[in-house]
């Protein structure tokens, strides 16, 4: 894209946001028109208020800690979920609901996410060490996420109620059906902190773009700025994932279509990420409650199924450019 | 500005690569750091740029210890050009020369002209630096290093790449920037360069400083060669000093 346009980028998202979210509070299974004033007003403020605003935060969390992880580890193939964050608060949520504390408690289950992405993040900064850099800080996520991986389905083969394992796949797709203004006043304080940590990093990610010695010599400290990178994405990601499951692929993705619509610079990305992940967010939403009213095609499984091919093509594109 | 180094080791991680230096790198002059692959030039200058504290001893900018120093003060001090030329992301090359005015919180479009023009690259300004020549790209990172305006300019290697134009021109610069008042420390290969344009040269071998001075005392047969492990022919050619390498010592 030419440099003229660039700037143009990041309002067009802002407004692309707005009316999705207009949409989003306009299209539902319950037609507005026969209702009464009362019952609409009813279904617009405890149904799709929530559902639109919990669209906008966690698309917001997904595509700006995506686009921070990807420019601090200066990989376009990095997500939340490498750094171990969203297995945490699975897991997290996960143990909730098998213990019986999500029956028992209306927030008990985002809690348990919440407790659960704070636990991962605690564990992957200890096993990356203090001066780690980012090939630490990877290896560590990987192995957090694979360890939270097969303890979910470990709760999963010992759950002795067939209901409780059913809920826990079903709350593994990821969803934003059925969520009331509890779950937005829970996930929006950790979320909007997450999300102000992540956005002022921006500075010394475009320093990193000339590798880390250049970088210290600009003035970054590396240690200072991953702690913020995975502190301001457990804090964001790990309290979407709490209230929707997990949601794949939104965090890759965005920054990668995003990154030449602003030149390629890091922090001009970050703004750009989270708004386009947010459309994102609230356009899949808004597709399924069009497409499948039921709520038979979970919100996760759609943005999987139009993340895998696009991960496949990403790999073979890379691998094309990085070919002798 | 003045970068003394008292009794200085430099190590990294548990392997000692420096040991006893004792030097001041003179304010408003070209010092060029010369040593056999290994010798510890990068090291050397890692340290003179404050990215790498020293093990035992002390190192100070004009006068000021390293560690009373802020991380925003020393960014404002010293421009710092690695070896390594990677780029990250396929910015352009007007994008990479702002980067170097991240320690002054502007993006000055006077200062990145100034570099972009220093460098020979205005037509290049708009081009990822993806699809640049790698002497193209070499010249895009030392114009980031200039746009910095530090008083201190560490560049560790920037002729490599660089055809025998842009390498001369990079060396006047250089010598340019001094007579302004900055302090130029560069690592170079090119004894020749080194013999012609620096004011001060210093001379590594064996964990050590071997020699240093002006480069007339340093840059001979008898300190290089044992340094180098080869003959080493130092005349002058039409008043240019040129110092070349024979054959390697049995």
């Amino acid at each position: 894209m030419s440099p003229h346009a660039q700037p143009y980028v990041t309002p067009c998202l802002a407004v692309l946001v707005l009316l999705l979210a207009l949409a989003s509070l306009a299209v539902g299974p319950a037609g507005l028109s026969f209702s009464s004033a009362d019952q609409a007003w009813l279904i617009l403020t405890e149904i799709r208020l929530p559902r639109t605003l919990l669209g906008l935060l966690i698309g917001a969390a997904l595509g700006l800690s995506g686009a921070a992880l990807q420019g601090y580890l200066r990989n376009p193939l990095a997500e939340p979920g490498i750094i171990g964050i969203s297995g945490g608060a699975a897991l997290g949520a996960v143990l909730a609901i098998h213990t019986g504390l999500a029956a028992s408690l209306v927030f008990g289950l985002p809690l348990g996410g919440l407790v659960g992405a704070a636990g991962a993040m605690a564990v992957v900064l200890w096993l990356a060490g203090e001066r780690g850099g980012p090939i630490t800080l990877i290896l560590s996520g990987v192995a957090v996420a694979s360890l939270t991986t097969a303890l979910i389905a470990l709760v999963l083969t010992l759950s002795q109620n067939p209901f409780a394992a059913v809920e826990i796949v079903y709350w593994l797709m990821g969803s934003l059906s059925d969520r009331s203004m509890t779950h937005v006043w829970l996930a929006a304080p950790p979320i909007l902190a997450g999300l102000f940590v992540l956005a002022r990093l921006g500075r010394d990610l475009d320093a990193l773009t000339l590798g880390e010695e250049v970088a210290a010599n600009l003035g970054t400290s590396l240690a200072r700025l991953r702690l913020l990178v995975v502190a301001g994405t457990a804090l964001a990601v790990g309290a979407a994932t709490a209230v929707s499951g997990t949601i794949g692929f939104v965090g890759l993705i965005v920054p990668h279509i995003l990154r030449p619509l602003v030149g390629h610079v890091p922090s001009r990305l970050l703004p750009a990420s989270a708004l386009g992940g947010a459309a994102l967010v609230l356009a899949a939403d808004l597709a399924l409650r069009i497409v499948s009213p039921a709520g038979g095609i979970r919100l996760g499984v759609l943005t999987a199924l139009i993340g895998t091919p696009f991960f496949v093509w990403l790999v073979v594109s890379t691998r094309r450019e990085l070919a002798p | 500005m003045t970068v003394a180094l008292k009794e200085v080791r430099l190590a990294l991680g548990d392997r000692v690569v420096l040991d006893d230096v004792d030097i001041a790198v003179p304010t408003g002059q070209v010092t060029a750091v010369v040593g056999p692959n290994g010798a510890g030039k990068s090291t050397l200058l890692r340290a003179c740029a404050g990215l790498l504290a020293p093990e035992r001893g002390q190192i100070a900018f004009a006068g000021r210890p390293l560690e009373t120093l802020a991380r925003a003060e020393l960014a404002r001090a010293v421009a710092y050009l690695p070896q390594e030329r990677a780029v990250h992301w396929p910015l352009s090359a007007r994008a990479v020369v702002a980067l170097g005015r991240l320690p002054h919180d502007d993006a000055d479009p006077e200062v990145i002209a100034q570099a972009l023009g220093a460098m020979d690259i205005e037509r290049l300004a708009d081009r990822p630096v993806s699809q640049l020549s790698g002497g193209e790209r070499a010249r895009v990172l030392v114009a980031r290093a200039l746009a910095q305006e530090a008083p201190l300019l560490v560049a560790d290697e920037p002729t490599a790449g660089l055809d025998p134009a842009h390498a001369l021109a990079l060396f006047t610069l250089f010598q340019r920037l001094a007579t302004e008042g900055r302090t130029i420390v560069v690592a170079l290969h090119d004894l020749s360069l080194a013999a012609r344009f620096a004011h001060h040269v210093v001379l590594l071998a064996d964990q050590r400083i071997a020699a240093h001075g002006p480069p007339a005392d340093v840059l001979t047969p008898r300190n290089l060669e044992p340094a180098f492990g080869v003959t080493m022919l130092c005349t002058n050619v039409n008043g240019l000093p040129i110092v070349a390498p024979v054959s390697t010592l049995p």
